[in-house]
Parts: structure tokens; C-alpha cells; sequence
């Protein structure tokens, strides 16, 4: 659209506009101001009424995040005084430091499911969803659709015989298992997004590379493959997303060994319910990557979240 | 497709070289790269599909693997077809459907309207608005139990302070009445920007052109927007409304987390009467002709808007 056009809006049209925006904008971001604010709070401050929007920042949370305490007598105390800073912490509350907690382990837990599955599913993607862009592939068009329709299932509906089968297999509750099941969840995306991106990119390359005498595979992974690099690592990023947002399959698949962040996070609790600051630390460290990776994704956002039906 | 060209290649050169050119023929390249994708969606959802079918037809337990398992034809789904609970919990569903999806469509159509009037740091915000969406459901919607305290609750607090009710006087996940709306405001707060990222893009797909056409042909704004801008993005709202309906009867993560189903069994949505039957009840074929029932529904209701879908777009 020209400068000029007349269905350009106005000066006023675009302030009101961009006010009514930006007060939706800070509403929205309420919440997540919370989640880092609390994660910053004394227990006391965090359930103060009415809620405290100014407070003394505290590490309280992310100390009682990553610990187990215990309760100490005096004696102990004064046989063993705190050293560091986060036993001070502790120390005011008259507790001492246990030992480490399980949260280091669940969220290495995410980490390990999310990358192994984000790249078994993005190398297989690639390969399906270059043989269906450049190759006459047999049923095809079902094909697609049956890769996209696995998505449809609720994922209760198929936890029942997972569970069975993986019972028999000897894959409950390990990592092997977890990356094989999400591999397969996010497969759908994978093919469908990694399809549009191989198809944006000019068949001449190929061509000439093949007249040059390269083989077909040489071609695909000398010519397609650095041309579709952007295409792969955004998702790439889409797919770790959702590995690490998933809570369904973890929920019911893992108990111990392979739980992810997302089942434990709202487990934590502290002495007479759910510790607050603690909880929101342990969110904090988790949605961080996550804000991260949208901000650098904004580009392909649409297209990923519309298995590439959407392109801008 | 480029297989000519390969050939005339081919033809053109010795036949030691053209072996090499030619490398893999294109049709064991094409299999050898579909291959692992489509078996592994064969083996982690066609064969979980069949065997949730399988057992829909038996009375199994999965807490009892060595008890009989007896043969019942469709006894399962006839219990069912008549039991008033999942009645209920189909009701609780639909409101849910409803009113997430009403007000999705209502707000982020609004957002992406004003949005394309491309003010000066329209992205910046665009992008503020779109985190809520791609954070964790669980972890999120169990922050927003906090939120929810009736006493200490941020969210308590500013109605309170909007309305002038006591923050105390109500609690919006423990109350029979409101407990419904709790699930669909941070339902609708979490995937109202992706609405309005796909109204965004359709709003962008028109052409000022048009505009400037009916602005020509004195046609009011008022006009306008029912005549152009309405129609025009309603491809792409029909395709969002389709994503979010699939999403949202799926709906687990949110509600287990917020509200777990209770007061009683008012949010009970579908996933969760469904994980309590196969999971705490362990009736497991039960659930899973409850299972079958869920997933024909889907797939037969979303093939339905699919035509429509399709319908709208040839127009």
C-alpha cells in the first residue's frame, strides 16, 4: 500500500489504535510480570494482601527451588553455622540445607527429552517432507493428511495403549521412551512445516547441480539442505517448544526417572501448602527460554502455529 | 518434474557416469526417506488406535494384567450413550467450546483490526501479546490458582478494585458458578493472540486496491468492512476457529491444572472425565470405547468444517 492511498488510517485512527493495543498489551503481560515478581518474593511477602507490587527482592524462592531443608536445634547451628549466602537464607528460618532438590533433575529431564526428540523428529521431517516435495510419492495427498490427522487424536485417547505398550517394552518412565513419543507427536509439524519451506526453493538449483554430476542425494544434502537451513532451525525451535511445553504424555507416562519440568513445577510445595516463590522461580526458569525463542521466532511465528497453512 | 532432466543427463554421458549421476533411483530415494516417519506414526498412533479399539470391546484393567479378560461386544459404548455423567461432562465441554471460542474470535479479531492500522511499534507489541501462547499450559495455568486465591490473588484484587465486591468474597475456582468462566478466561487469555496472529494475516492479505475501489464507489467504512474486510479474512478465522475447536475439545493441560475438574465435576471436560475412568478408575476398556467415541467425534465434526471451510474459499 502507497503512502498516500486513501485507505491509509489517519493520525488519530493509528493513536487510538496503538493506545488500545498497548493497554491490552499490559494486561495480557500481567501474569507473566507475576510469575518473575513472586519468584522474587519472601513467602511472606508473596501472600501479603492486599498484593505487594513493590517488595525487597529476596532469592528465598530460588533457594528453596533448588534445596531440601530440614529443621535444626540450636546446637546444630552452633556447631555448624551457615557459610554461604543461601544458607543464611535458609538460617533465618531456622532450617538447614538438606541437600539438593529434584528440580535440577527434572528440568536436565526436559532438556534431554526436548533436544533429543527436536532433532529426531526434525531429520526425519526433512527427509519425508523432501520426498513429498520433490518426488512423485504414491497416495500422497493422503499421505499428508494422515500425518496431520495424528495430531487430532486427543492424546488421552492414545495414552491408554502407550501405556500398555510401553509397560511391555520396558519404556515406562525413560528418556528413550519420552523422545520416541514426542519424535512421533511432532512429526506432523515437522513434515508440514519443513514441506512449505523445500517447496519455496527453486527447483533450477537442484537441476544444475545434477548437471554438474552430483547425485540426487548429494544434491539433496549439498544444495536443498543449506538452502532450507532457516526453515529447519525455526522447526527446529517449534518443536522444542513443544517437547517442552508438553504435559499430557508426561503426566502419565512419567513418574521418576524421565519426568519432565511441566509435572513437577506445580508439585512443589513448601511447609503447609504450595510454596509460592518457589513455584514461580521454578516457572521463571522455565518460560525463559521459551520467551527467548518467541522474540527470535517472530518472523515464522504465524507459519508454525498453522502447521504452514499460513504464510505471510 | 526434473527426472528429464537427470534422464537427458543420464543419456548424454557414458554409462559408468550416468550409474553415478542417476546415484539412487528417485523411487528408492522417495521410500527410503517416507519410510521411517510413516512407520513410526504407524507404530506410536495407527497400532495404539487399533488397540484401543481392540480393547473398547473387553471389560480389561489395566491394575489387574492377569485377571480374565472377557469378550463384551459393545456393551461399553452403550453404557456410554446412556450414562447421564458424560452427559454432563459433554455440556461442560460445550460451554467450554463455546464461549473460549466466542470470545477468541471477538477479541482477537478486534486486536489484529487495530493492529493493521500500523501504528509505530505495532510489532513490538504484536509480539508482547503472543507470549502467553507459547508458554507451558500446565505451569502457567497452575500459576494462575495464585491469581485465583480469593484473598491474596492478584486477579481477585483488581476486580475487587474495578467492581468494588470484596476480593474475599468470591473464589473463582471454588465456587459451582464461576469455576467454568475461571477455566474460560485463562483459556481465552492464553490463545486469544492466535486468533490474532491469523486475522492479522488475513486483514494483510487485502489488497489496498479494493479499498481504494469502494472508496471510489462512495461505499461507506461501514460498508466496507462487511463487504471487504469481513469476508476476506473469513478463510482465515474459519482456519483458526478449526485449530482452536480441535485444541480445545482435546483440552487437558489448562483445566487439570486450574480446577482439576471441581467443584465437584463442573469443569470436568471430556480429557479429564477421560483420564479419570483410564487412569485413577482404571476401567480401561471403558475408556477407551470412551476413547473411540472422543476421537470419531473430532475427526468426523472437523471433517464437516473442513467442506465448509473449503466451500468459503472457492467463493
Amino acid at each position: 500500500m502507497s503512502d498516500f492511498s486513501i485507505s491509509e488510517p489517519s493520525r488519530g485512527q493509528k493513536w487510538i489504535a496503538g493506545i488500545l493495543v498497548v493497554v491490552y498489551a499490559l494486561i495480557t503481560i500481567m501474569p507473566l510480570v507475576w510469575i518473575i515478581a513472586t519468584g522474587f518474593k519472601s513467602s511472606a511477602d508473596a501472600i501479603a494482601y492486599p498484593p505487594k507490587v513493590t517488595f525487597e527482592p529476596s532469592l528465598e524462592g530460588y533457594v528453596n527451588l533448588f534445596t531440601t531443608q530440614t529443621r535444626q536445634t540450636e546446637e546444630y547451628f552452633e556447631a555448624n553455622p551457615p557459610e554461604t549466602w543461601y544458607e543464611e537464607i535458609v538460617h533465618d528460618k531456622g532450617l538447614a540445607i538438606a541437600g539438593p532438590s529434584r528440580f535440577g533433575e527434572r528440568f536436565m529431564n526436559s532438556v534431554i527429552i526436548g533436544f533429543g526428540s527436536t532433532f529426531l523428529s526434525v531429520f526425519l521431517g526433512t527427509l519425508a517432507a523432501y520426498a513429498f516435495s520433490r518426488y512423485r510419492v504414491p497416495l500422497k495427498d493422503d499421505l499428508l493428511f494422515f500425518i496431520l490427522s495424528t495430531r487430532m487424536m486427543p492424546p488421552i485417547a492414545v495414552a491408554i495403549p502407550i501405556f500398555l505398550m510401553f509397560r511391555s517394552l520396558g519404556l515406562s518412565d525413560t528418556h528413550l521412551g519420552m523422545i520416541l513419543l514426542y519424535t512421533a507427536v511432532n512429526l506432523s509439524l515437522s513434515v508440514w512445516l519443513l514441506k512449505g519451506f523445500i517447496d519455496e526453493i527453486p527447483l533450477e538449483y537442484e537441476e544444475a547441480a545434477l548437471i554438474d554430476g552430483y547425485t540426487r542425494f548429494q544434491a539433496f544434502y549439498k544444495v536443498v539442505l543449506p538452502q532450507a537451513a532457516t526453515g529447519i532451525a525455526s522447526t527446529a525451535i517449534f518443536c522444542l517448544i513443544f517437547s517442552w511445553n508438553e504435559y499430557a504424555f508426561a503426566v502419565l507416562l512419567t513418574s521418576g526417572t524421565a519426568q519432565t519440568a511441566p509435572p513437577f513445577i506445580p508439585t512443589i510445595i513448601g511447609v503447609g501448602g504450595q510454596d509460592w516463590p518457589a513455584v514461580a522461580a521454578g516457572a521463571t526458569l522455565f518460560l525463559m527460554p521459551v520467551m527467548v525463542f518467541t522474540i527470535l521466532l517472530r518472523k515464522h511465528l504465524l507459519r508454525g502455529i498453522t502447521f504452514g497453512a499460513v504464510r505471510k | 518434474m526434473s527426472n528429464s532432466v537427470i534422464n537427458r543427463a543420464a543419456e548424454a554421458t557414458p554409462p559408468g557416469m550416468a550409474r553415478k549421476i542417476k546415484g539412487l533411483s528417485d523411487r528408492t530415494i522417495a521410500w527410503l526417506f517416507v519410510a521411517p516417519t510413516i512407520f513410526l506414526l504407524l507404530a506410536v498412533n495407527i497400532f495404539p488406535l487399533a488397540w484401543t479399539i481392540r480393547l473398547s470391546f473387553t471389560n480389561y484393567r489395566a491394575n489387574r494384567p492377569n485377571a480374565d479378560v472377557k469378550w463384551i461386544g459393545t456393551r461399553n459404548y452403550e453404557r456410554i450413550l446412556t450414562d447421564s455423567d458424560i452427559w454432563m461432562t459433554m455440556q461442560a465441554t460445550a460451554h467450554f467450546l463455546f464461549w473460549t471460542i466466542f470470545l477468541q474470535v471477538l477479541i482477537g479479531f478486534a486486536l489484529a483490526w487495530l493492529i493493521n492500522r500500523k501504528f509505530r511499534g505495532n510489532d513490538l507489541w504484536t509480539t508482547i501479546i503472543v507470549l502467553p501462547m507459547m508458554l507451558s499450559p500446565a505451569v502457567v495455568g497452575n500459576f494462575w490458582t495464585f491469581l485465583y486465591q480469593p484473598q491474596i490473588g492478584l486477579f481477585n484484587y483488581v476486580v475487587g478494585f474495578l467492581t468494588g465486591t470484596d476480593p474475599t468474597s468470591f473464589s473463582m475456582i471454588g465456587d459451582v458458578n464461576l469455576a467454568p468462566w475461571a477455566i474460560v478466561i485463562v483459556d481465552t487469555w492464553m490463545w486469544t493472540p492466535f486468533l490474532m496472529l491469523i486475522c492479522l494475516a488475513g486483514l494483510r492479505s487485502i489488497p489496498g486496491s479494493i479499498y481504494e475501489a469502494a472508496e471510489c464507489d462512495r461505499a461507506s467504512k461501514w460498508r466496507q468492512f462487511w463487504t471487504i474486510t469481513v469476508p476476506m479474512t473469513l478463510p482465515f478465522l474459519m482456519l483458526a476457529v478449526l485449530f482452536r475447536g480441535i485444541e480445545n475439545f482435546k483440552m487437558f493441560d489448562i483445566v487439570v491444572q486450574l480446577t482439576g475438574g471441581g467443584p465437584g465435576s463442573v469443569t470436568e471436560l471430556a480429557s479429564i472425565n477421560l483420564k479419570r475412568e483410564a487412569f485413577e478408575k482404571w476401567r480401561t476398556g471403558y475408556a477407551s470405547a470412551y476413547a473411540v467415541i472422543l476421537f470419531v467425534t473430532v475427526f468426523g465434526l472437523a471433517s464437516i468444517y473442513v467442506k465448509a471451510l473449503n466451500k468459503v474459499k472457492e467463493r
